[in-house]
C-alpha cells in the first residue's frame, strides 16, 4: 500500500504536468479577450497598448513556462515566507524572507496576485460551499441506508420523490424561491452575503448561521439527492448477497449486520461520488455564489472566465486538478481499506 | 435381504416426464413479469410513453406555432387561474395561458419537451456508453487503469467554460454547413455534455468492478476458461447495473437542465427555440407574478426524471435474479 | 464655496437640503451595491464602468459633468474657457487652477506636480493605460506653479477638456505612484488597491471582485461632507438580486444598472422600499447592417471586408424596408418601459445635437412590401421569401447573450418574416462577442454575420470621435487584426470629407449642424445603422436615502458627497 501511494505520488507530478499544459493551450484556443468588458468607447488602438502591458504578444512556451516557475518555484517562497512569519504553526521559526520580489501570477483584472485573491476566498467558501457538502453528506447517508433498508415503504417513496425533484430543480430556480420566500416575504434571512463579516461572539455567530442558511439548503439538497440516491441503490445491492443471509443466520443483530457488514460493502461507489465532490468545495458553487452574492471562489472563476483573466482562471484551475488528482487517489487508497481483496500492486 | 428386482426400472412420479411440458420461459419474459407488478415501474414507464407521445405528436393536435408571437395576447394566464382568481386575463385559445411576448405556452411545452427530451436521453446514453466503457476496461484491464484514469482526472479538472467557447469555434460552421443550424446546434450541444460529464460514471463503474473482479465467481469464470469479452458482459456489467441506473437517472435530469445553461453561454440552441431548461430559466425572474411559467416547465422536468427514476428502480429489480424470484 | 453652492443647487431639487446643515459622518452607514464587482480602483488600469465609478468616490478629477452634461469644477476652481481665458484663443493649450488648500487623505496638500504627474503616469508608453485616449493629442502637461498647470497640444481642439475632465482621468498622488510608472503599473497592488485621494471616502479595505469598505475622508474640502461616515460596496450576485436588496428587503440603500425587464422592475418598485432613478445618456440600441459580405463559403480572410459588397444589404430599399417593419415604439415597451426612448438617432443627447426625426417611430409593414416590390425583391419561388436574381433575402441576425436582446431579436424577427425576409438567430456570449480575439469567429467586429445588434455609446459630450469611426478606413479587416470601429463597414467619401470638416470647426452650433449632417448620411437617409432606442440608466436607491442625482455623463456616484439619510 505505501509503496503503493509513493508511486502514484510520483507519477502524479507528471500527470499535474501534462493537465497544466492541456489547460494552458485550452485556453489559449478558446476565444475570448481580456479587453472584452473595456467599454466600447475606448478606442481599440489603447485596447492594443493595453493587451501589449499585459504581455499578450509574448510566444505561448514563454507564457507557460513564465506561469510554471511562478506557480511551482515563487508561490511556494512566499507561502514558506507565510509560514514562517505570521503563521501559529512555524511562527516561531526565523522568517526565511525567500521571496525577493519577483513577478508572482498577477490577474489581470485586478493587478494583484492570484494566490492572495484565492486566500481571501477560501473562508466564506469553506462556509458556505464545504460546509452545505457536510451537512449533505450527513442527511444523505442515513437516508439512503433506510431507504434501501425498507425497500417501497412510505419512508423511501417520500425520500425518492423528494430526492428526485430536489435534484432535478436547479440552483437558479431553488435560490430566487429561497430568497423571495425567506427573504422579502418573511424577512428571516439577508440574502446578500457579507464577506466582511467577523464572527467573535455569539450574536455574530447567529448572524453568520442566517447569512449561510439559505445557500446552504439549496447546495445541501443537490449533494443529498445524488449521494442518497447511490447510497440507496448500493445498499440493495448488498442487502441480498449471501453473506448477510449468513450473518442474520449466525444471529447477528439487525443493527450490526445493517450498520457494519452491509454498510462497509456499499461503499464503494458513495466513497467515488464523495472524493470526486471534494475538490468541488474548492471549485466553489458557481450558480448558488452568484445568487446569494457569495463571491466565493465559484464567483471568481466565473468573473475571471468572463474577464479572460488567464492567469487567474488556469492558476484556479490547475489548484482544482491538483485537489482532483489527490482525491482521487485517496478514493483509491480507501477502496482497499474497505474492501481489502482489490489489490493495486 | 434381496428384494425382488422389477423387470423394469421406473423412475419415480417426478421424474416421468419425458419433455418440458412448457416451452422454457426465457429471461426477457421473466423480467417483464417481474416489472409487469413493479407499480412505480409501471407508472413511470406510462407516463414517459405518454410524454414522448406527447412531444412528438402533440403538435398535430395542438398546431399553433411555439414561435409565433402574438403581442397583443401576452401574459395570458393558464385557464385554471379562473378558478381562484375570477379577474384573471384566460382565453380557451391558450390553455396554459402565454408568456410576455404573447407565445403560446402549450405549444411552447410540447416544442420544449420535444427538444429537451432529445438532448436529455442523447446526451445521458452517451455520458453512460463513455462512462461505462472506460470503467469497465480501466477497473478490469489493469494495465488501462494508470493511462485511462489519469485521463479522466484530466477531463475532470479542465474548465468546462473554455472547453465549450473552444467547440463552438471549431465546430459549429462545419456542423450548421452539414446539418443546419437546429440540428447541428443539437450535434454540439449532445456532445458537449457526452464529453463533459462521464467522468463520475467511469470512476463509480471502475471502483466497483474493482472490488467485484476478486470476487469468487468471477474466479471461477477465470478459472473455466471464460473470455475476458463474456466475463465483462455475463458476470460485471449485471453487477455494476444499479450505479449505472442512478448515474443515468440523474445523468438526464441533468442534461436537461445543463442544456439551459448553456443557451446562457451562447452554446445552446437559437433563442427562439424552447426548450423545457430554457422556459424554467426565462420565467425565473417573474416567478412572483407568474408562477405557472416556472411551475409548468419545472414540473414536466421533475416528472419525466421521477419517472426515468422509477422505471430504473423497477427494472433493477426485475434484473436482479436474486429478487425476481420472490 | 462656489462649488458647493452648485452642488447644493442640484441637490437642492431632490431633497430640500437638510445636508446643509449636517455634520461629517452623522449618519452612519451607506451600503452600495454593485452586480459587477470592481476589481481595481484605478480607472487607468481598467476602463471597466464598474472600477471607474468605485473609484470616483476616492479619486477626484479637475472637473466633472453633472446629470445635464454641463462641466462643473471639482478640484479646479473654475472651468477654463476662451472667455475667461483659460483656453487659448487658438485652442491650442488649456490652464488649469487648482483650488487652494485642497489636501490628500493623508493629509498632505494637492499641487500641480500631482496633476503633471498624472498626465505622466497615464502617457507612459509602456504602462497599457486605459484612458489613453484622453490625452490623445497633449504635447506636454506643465506646472506653471503650486496651483497652475497649463496642457498644450499638438492641435488646435475645439473640445479641449479630455484630460483631468470626467470619472475617466481623476488626479493621483505623484507621492504614492512615483514607483509606479510603466511596466510597474501593475505591480504596485497597494496602491491600486488603495488609491490617495481628495475624494469623499478613503479605502479601509479593498477585497477585489468582492467589497470595498471606506470611511469619511477626515481632510475632505467640505468640512460637514460627507454625511456618511462608512460605506460598504458590495460587488456581485446579479441584476435581480441587487434590484431585491433596496428595492424588495431594503437589504442595501443604492444599486446600479439594473438591466431587468420593465415589469420585473415595476414589480419590485411596488414594494416601497425603493424608487427608481432613470437617467438618459448616449446609449443607443441599434441594429448595424453588414455593407460587406459574411457568406462562409467565401475564403477566410475576405469574409466581412471591403472585398465583397453584401448581396442585398447594399441595396439601400432593402435597408429602408428592414428598418420599417420594425415597431420601436413595442420594442421599447417590452424591453425597457421608462427606462427607454425609441430613437431613429444615434446620437440622442445632447440637446443641440438631436435631429427630432421621429420618422422612425411608426411601423409600417405594407409600406416596407411595397418598397421591396418595387425595387424587384419579390418571391418569386413561393417558399414565402422574397428574392431577386438567385440571392434570397435571408439574414444571419446575431446579438450577445441577454434576455432582452433575445427578446427583440424574436420580436424583430417575426416582422422581418411579415414582409418576406428570413432570419436565423444567433447569440454569442458578451466575452466573446465583445471581444476583440482575431481568432474568433464571433466577435463583432468581424461581423460573420448579416446583422447585429448592441448598445454603444460616447464619452462626454462632444461626439466628434464617435462620428470618425465611421469613417471608411476604420473599418475592421484582417490587415488591422480585425480592430477598427467602423463596423459596419460604412464607406461613404462624403462622409469622410465631412468628419475632416468637423474637426477643424470650432463652432459649437456649426459642429452641431455637421453631426446632423452626417447622421442623415449615413442614418436617417442611409439606414446602414438602424438606431433602436436610447436606452436611459436604471438604479434603485432606498427611500432613505437623499441627494442622489442620477447622472449618466459621469458617474454615477459623482455626487456621493451629498448623500444622506432621510426619514
Amino acid at each position: 500500500m505505501l509503496t503503493f501511494t509513493i508511486r502514484r505520488l510520483v507519477l502524479s507530478i507528471p500527470t499535474l504536468l501534462i493537465i497544466a499544459l492541456v489547460i494552458f493551450l485550452l485556453l489559449q484556443l478558446a476565444p475570448g479577450d481580456p479587453m472584452a468588458q473595456v467599454p466600447l468607447t475606448v478606442p481599440p488602438e489603447v485596447k492594443e497598448k493595453m493587451r501589449e502591458a499585459l504581455g499578450l504578444g509574448q510566444p505561448l512556451h514563454v507564457q507557460f513556462l513564465k506561469w510554471l516557475v511562478q506557480v511551482f518555484w515563487i508561490e511556494p517562497k512566499v507561502f514558506i515566507d507565510w509560514l514562517t512569519r505570521e503563521s501559529w504553526l512555524l511562527g516561531w521559526l526565523p522568517d526565511t524572507a525567500l521571496y525577493q520580489g519577483e513577478l508572482r501570477v498577477i490577474s489581470w483584472q485586478t493587478r494583484s496576485p492570484v494566490m492572495d485573491i484565492v486566500v481571501q476566498r477560501l473562508p466564506q467558501t469553506l462556509w458556505v460551499v464545504g460546509m452545505a457538502y457536510v451537512v449533505g453528506i450527513l442527511i444523505a447517508i442515513p437516508i439512503g441506508i433506510y431507504s434501501a433498508y425498507r425497500q417501497y415503504s412510505i419512508f423511501d417513496q417520500a425520500g425518492t420523490f423528494v430526492t428526485m425533484i430536489g435534484f432535478s430543480i436547479p440552483p437558479f430556480f431553488t435560490g430566487p424561491l429561497l430568497i423571495v420566500i425567506f427573504s422579502v416575504q418573511l424577512g428571516w434571512f439577508p440574502f446578500i452575503y457579507d464577506t466582511t463579516h467577523v464572527v467573535n461572539d455569539w450574536d455574530s455567530f447567529v448572524y453568520q448561521l442566517r447569512q449561510m442558511i439559505m445557500p446552504v439548503m439549496v447546495l445541501a439538497l443537490q449533494t443529498t439527492a445524488q449521494i442518497s440516491r447511490f447510497m440507496r441503490a448500493s445498499v440493495l445491492d448488498n442487502l441480498n448477497q449471501d453473506y448477510v443471509r449468513t450473518a442474520r443466520a449466525k444471529g447477528l443483530s439487525e443493527a450490526v449486520v445493517v450498520m457494519i457488514h452491509v454498510l462497509r460493502n456499499s461503499m464503494i461507489p458513495v466513497i467515488t461520488v464523495i472524493a470526486l465532490g471534494v475538490p468541488g468545495i474548492f471549485g466553489g458553487a458557481i450558480i448558488t455564489e452568484v445568487v446569494f452574492s457569495v463571491n466565493g471562489i465559484g464567483q471568481l472563476l466565473i468573473t475571471a472566465l468572463f474577464a479572460n483573466d488567464l492567469p487567474m482562471v488556469q492558476t484556479l484551475t490547475f489548484i482544482f486538478a491538483v485537489l482532483i488528482v489527490l482525491f482521487n487517489l485517496i478514493a483509491d487508497l480507501l477502496y482497499g481499506v474497505l474492501d481489502p481483496r482489490i489489490r493495486y500492486d | 435381504m434381496t428384494d425382488p428386482t422389477p423387470d423394469k426400472i421406473t423412475p419415480i412420479a417426478a421424474l416421468q416426464d419425458t419433455a418440458p411440458l412448457r416451452p422454457p420461459r426465457s429471461q426477457w419474459r421473466d423480467v417483464w413479469d417481474q416489472l409487469k407488478h413493479h407499480k412505480g415501474a409501471m407508472l413511470g414507464g406510462g407516463f414517459l410513453l405518454f410524454v414522448t407521445l406527447a412531444v412528438l405528436f402533440g403538435e398535430l393536435i395542438w398546431q399553433l406555432d411555439p414561435k409565433k408571437l402574438d403581442i397583443r395576447n401576452k401574459d395570458i394566464r393558464p385557464i385554471f387561474s379562473a378558478i381562484w382568481d375570477s379577474a384573471a386575463k384566460v382565453d380557451w385559445a391558450h390553455p396554459l395561458g402565454t408568456d410576455n411576448l404573447g407565445r403560446d405556452h402549450l405549444a411552447q411545452i410540447l416544442a420544449g419537451g420535444r427538444a429537451s427530451m432529445a438532448v436529455g436521453w442523447a446526451a445521458m446514453l452517451l455520458t453512460m456508453l463513455i462512462g461505462t466503457t472506460i470503467g469497465v476496461l480501466a477497473g478490469f484491464f489493469r494495465r488501462l487503469d494508470g493511462p485511462l484514469m489519469r485521463f479522466t482526472d484530466l477531463v475532470l479538472s479542465l474548465p468546462i467554460l473554455p472547453l465549450m467557447l473552444v467547440a463552438v469555434t471549431l465546430f459549429r460552421q462545419p456542423l450548421r454547413a452539414n446539418f443546419g443550424p437546429e440540428t447541428g446546434m443539437f450535434i454540439l450541444i449532445v456532445g458537449v455534455i457526452g464529453v463533459t460529464s462521464w467522468m463520475q460514471t467511469a470512476r463509480i463503474v471502475r471502483g466497483d468492478i474493482l472490488a467485484l473482479k476478486e470476487r469468487e465467481f468471477v474466479l471461477a469464470a477465470r478459472a473455466s476458461g471464460t473470455t475476458a469479452r463474456n466475463i465483462i458482459f455475463r458476470h460485471l456489467l449485471p453487477n455494476v447495473l444499479s450505479p449505472i441506473m442512478v448515474s443515468a437517472t440523474l445523468g438526464l435530469a441533468t442534461a436537461i437542465i445543463t442544456e439551459s445553461a448553456l443557451s446562457f453561454l451562447g452554446v445552446g440552441f437559437p433563442s427562439d427555440f424552447p426548450t423545457w431548461g430554457k422556459m424554467l430559466a426565462d420565467a425565473v425572474p417573474r416567478m412572483q407574478e407568474f408562477p405557472e411559467r416556472v411551475m409548468l416547465p419545472g414540473i414536466m422536468i421533475s416528472v419525466t426524471v421521477l419517472s426515468v427514476n422509477y422505471l430504473g428502480d423497477g427494472l433493477r429489480d426485475a434484473l436482479d435474479p436474486r429478487i425476481r424470484g420472490r | 464655496m462656489k462649488l458647493t453652492t452648485l452642488l447644493m443647487g442640484a441637490a437642492a431639487a431632490f431633497a430640500m437640503a437638510p445636508a446643509a446643515f449636517a455634520e461629517r459622518g452623522e449618519d452612519g452607514e451607506l451600503s452600495i451595491l454593485y452586480w459587477q464587482a470592481p476589481s481595481i480602483l484605478t480607472p487607468y488600469l481598467s476602463g471597466g464602468t464598474k472600477d471607474l465609478e468605485s473609484s470616483s468616490m476616492i479619486i477626484e478629477p479637475l472637473g466633472r459633468y453633472d446629470e445635464k452634461g454641463n462641466l462643473v469644477p471639482y478640484l479646479a476652481a473654475e472651468i477654463p474657457t476662451v472667455e475667461n481665458g483659460g483656453v487659448s484663443e487658438d485652442l491650442t493649450s488649456i490652464t488649469w487652477k487648482l483650488k487652494e488648500g485642497l489636501l490628500w487623505s493623508d493629509g498632505t496638500p494637492v499641487t500641480s506636480e500631482d496633476v503633471v504627474f498624472t498626465a505622466e503616469y497615464c502617457m507612459h508608453p509602456e504602462g497599457g493605460c486605459a484612458q489613453l485616449a484622453k490625452f490623445e493629442g497633449v504635447q506636454s502637461v506643465e506646472a506653471l506653479d503650486e496651483l497652475t498647470v497649463k496642457v498644450t497640444f499638438n492641435e488646435p481642439k475645439p473640445f479641449p477638456y479630455g484630460p483631468f475632465m470626467g470619472a475617466q482621468s481623476p488626479i493621483i498622488q505623484k507621492a504614492q505612484f512615483a514607483e509606479c510608472l510603466g511596466p510597474k503599473a501593475p505591480e504596485c497592488t497597494e496602491a491600486n488597491f488603495g488609491p490617495i485621494g481628495t475624494g469623499p471616502f478613503v479605502v479601509d479595505e479593498f477585497k477585489p471582485n468582492d467589497v470595498i469598505q471606506m470611511s469619511a475622508n477626515p481632510h475632505y474640502r467640505d468640512p460637514n461632507k460627507p454625511a456618511f461616515a462608512t460605506v460598504t460596496f458590495k460587488g456581485g450576485g446579479d441584476a435581480t438580486g441587487a434590484g431585491r436588496a433596496v428595492l424588495e428587503t431594503g437589504e442595501f440603500d443604492y444599486a446600479w444598472n439594473l438591466q431587468l425587464a420593465p415589469d420585473v422592475l415595476a414589480k419590485m418598485e411596488a414594494a416601497g422600499k425603493g424608487v427608481l432613478e432613470i437617467g438618459f445618456g448616449t446609449l443607443v440600441e441599434r441594429i448595424m447592417l453588414n455593407m460587406t459580405n459574411a457568406d462562409p463559403s467565401l475564403p477566410e480572410g475576405e469574409r466581412s471586408t471591403a472585398k465583397h459588397p453584401h448581396p442585398f444589404l447594399s441595396d439601400p430599399a432593402v435597408r429602408q424596408a428592414l428598418s420599417m417593419a420594425i415597431d420601436r415604439v413595442l420594442l421599447t415597451e417590452v424591453g425597457y418601459g421608462q427606462a427607454g426612448r425609441p430613437t431613429c438617432d444615434l446620437v440622442p443627447a445632447p440637446a443641440i445635437y438631436e435631429s427630432g426625426d421621429t420618422s422612425c417611430h411608426e411601423q409600417d409593414i405594407e409600406g416596407a412590401k411595397a418598397l421591396l416590390d418595387e425595387a424587384g425583391w419579390v418571391d418569386s419561388d413561393g417558399d414565402g421569401v422574397r428574392d431577386k436574381d438567385g440571392v434570397k433575402l435571408s439574414i444571419l441576425y446575431q446579438t450577445s447573450t441577454n434576455a432582452v436582446r433575445q427578446d427583440f431579436q424574436a420580436l424583430i424577427k417575426q416582422w422581418w418574416s411579415e414582409i418576406g425576409i428570413e432570419t436565423e438567430l444567433r447569440n454569442v456570449n458578451a466575452s466573446v462577442f465583445f471581444g476583440g480575439d482575431p481568432g474568433s469567429p464571433d466577435t463583432f467586429q468581424k461581423f460573420y454575420a448579416d446583422v447585429q445588434m448592441y448598445a454603444n455609446n460616447f464619452d462626454g459630450t462632444d461626439p466628434e470621435a464617435y462620428m470618425a469611426a465611421q469613417t471608411c478606413g476604420k473599418a475592421p479587416r484582417p490587415e488591422s487584426q480585425w480592430q477598427g470601429e467602423n463596423i459596419s463597414r460604412i464607406c461613404v467619401p462624403e462622409y469622410d470629407e465631412m468628419v475632416a470638416e468637423l474637426g477643424r470647426t470650432g463652432d459649437l452650433n456649426e459642429r452641431a449642424e455637421l453631426v446632423k449632417k452626417l447622421q442623415a448620411m449615413i442614418i436617417n437617409d442611409g439606414y446602414m445603422i438602424l438606431p433602436l432606442v436610447d436606452r436611459g440608466r436604471v438604479s434603485a436607491r432606498s427611500v432613505t436615502l437623499g441627494g442622489v442625482v442620477l447622472n449618466t455623463w459621469d458617474s454615477e456616484l459623482w455626487n456621493v458627497a451629498d448623500w444622506h439619510r432621510i426619514d
